[in-house]
């Protein structure tokens, strides 16, 4: 059973219909023990980075979700789940993360390059862009180098430990999109609306 | 480096897609679900759903509808139709809807953009803007060359914006119109040009430059689109982020594939799955 950790953060619906689509069982939960007990993780999430450190505080989800990152089973962060990982991000001040991978989360610059149209680059960064691959991650598996995947973020993380980056993508600046360590890994777009790509991925993840 | 997008958009009517012959005599073409799962294999980028059901009572059919798309769709769509408060913006993204769009709401009560985008963030609130030019030609526009050439061209009278699915004009200029929607929280805008939508002519290449110049989000072309070289122009002249699109894949003229083959031959960068 895959759990889907519910802090009150976005909507997970999209996550848990991919996955029934693909055939897998999984549940939206936010029920400690239902983590504990799960073979597969995964931690998605849309909005403020701030709110969703409290959120998981306030529903006792901190030490669940680092204790199933460290029991080896495969963990999946999705968005700001993936920032969450990090030790901290500057989204609206400085907030302190789960500090799983080392490193930051930094907005896209304020002055942003123009783009062949003659307009400045978009924040939030919406839309398909092309993953570089860097490492063979188990979650990228069969997704070939340039695919494209759907993004909607205004930050993203800078890990210290270059050797976790699995995949880049480029708006503006080249931003580290995939972070891959041991069991776990993270993606700042989102599977779940990327075609057949993301598909995949999520069929990677839930076989590993 | 991010990939222009083609959406296909889809009527909806009591839970139906419809096919309309100017806003008139809805008929029936199909399942909601089917279609956006045929678009998704084709290689849309997104999908947007109007829904158009008059009666308030039977407005839950499109949220039904949605739940089965995000059952069965795994690239981000949109709703829009109807919507007037912040708890219809909830149940719809809800269902697993990615977006929705305002038009006369947004007109108004303005108020809902920034309401949607501080609760829910404003990549999910969309505005979407039925515009007019206040010049009427001389030309008629069956003769489609003379009003494609028409719609390229900059208008010093302007546009003005439309509300209640094009039948009520509001006086207020499109351009500043857009740019306070953006202000407001509008996170993209789905400018609709009534004087191209529905003639094949191609989109209105002077109004949708202008507020894409107008505005710091994204701009989604719509109205207009006859054959490939409109989109090509909607997404270079126009500096649209993002091509509307509905007859000329409705009715079969090309394939998404087709289009989007075309487009990148033409050098703009596209996502082929």
């Amino acid at each position: 059973m895959i759990a889907i950790i519910d802090y009150g953060m976005g909507n997970l619906r999209s996550v848990e219909k991919a996955l029934q689509h693909l055939g897998y069982e999984c549940k939206i939960t936010r029920d400690p023990l239902e983590v504990a007990r799960a073979d597969k993780v995964i931690l998605p999430g849309v909005g403020a980075f701030g709110a969703a450190m409290a959120n998981l505080q306030a529903a006792g989800l901190i030490e669940v979700t680092k204790d199933a990152v460290a029991s080896g089973k495969p963990f999946l962060g999705i968005c700001l789940g993936l920032q969450l990982l990090f030790t901290e991000s500057e989204e609206m001040g400085r907030h302190e993360g789960l500090g799983i991978f080392a490193g930051k989360v930094v907005r896209f610059p304020e002055a942003m390059p123009l783009d062949v149209q003659g307009l400045p680059l978009r924040v939030p960064h919406i839309g398909w862009n092309s993953l570089n691959l860097k490492r063979p991650a188990p979650v990228l598996r069969d997704v070939p180098d340039g695919a494209r995947v759907y993004f909607v973020h205004s930050y993203f993380p800078v890990p210290e430990d270059p050797d976790i980056i699995a995949a880049t993508s480029e708006h503006g600046v080249e931003f580290t999109c995939v972070v891959w360590k041991d069991n776990v890994c993270a993606t700042q777009f989102h599977p779940e609306k990327s075609g057949a790509v993301g598909l995949q991925m999520l069929k990677n993840f839930a076989e590993q | 480096m991010l990939a222009r997008r083609i959406i296909p958009a889809l009527d909806i009517h009591e839970g139906r897609v419809v096919k309309c012959v100017r806003f008139l005599n809805p008929r029936d073409a199909g399942d909601p679900v089917d279609l956006a799962r045929l678009y998704d294999q084709e290689g849309a980028d997104e999908i947007i759903f109007l829904d158009i059901t008059a009666s308030y009572e039977k407005r839950d059919i499109m949220l039904d509808v949605a739940r089965r798309v995000a059952e069965q769709v795994f690239i981000p769509f949109t709703v829009g139709g109807g919507i007037r408060s912040v708890e219809h913006i909830r149940d719809i993204l809800k269902t697993g809807a990615d977006k929705i769009f305002i038009t006369t709401a947004a007109v108004q009560i303005p108020h809902l953009i920034t309401e949607g985008a501080e609760r829910f963030g404003s990549q999910c609130i969309v505005v979407g803007i039925d515009a007019k030019r206040r010049t009427t030609p001389e030309i008629s526009h069956e003769d489609k060359k003379a009003w494609g050439a028409w719609l390229q061209e900059d208008d010093p009278r302007g546009w003005e914006v439309y509300i209640h699915g094009g039948r009520t004009p509001t006086g207020l200029d499109a351009i500043e119109f857009a740019a306070q929607a953006a202000a407001r929280g509008a996170g993209e805008i789905l400018l609709t040009s009534m004087d191209g939508d529905g003639t094949q002519a191609g989109y209105d290449i002077a109004l949708t430059r202008r507020i894409a110049e107008a505005v710091n989000v994204p701009v989604i072309a719509s109205g207009g689109a006859g054959t490939i070289d409109h989109l090509y122009d909607a997404l270079t002249t126009g500096k649209a982020e993002a091509a509307l699109i509905a007859s000329i894949i409705h009715y079969g003229t090309y394939t998404i594939g087709e289009i989007k083959a075309a487009l990148q031959q033409r050098g703009v960068v596209v996502r082929v799955p």
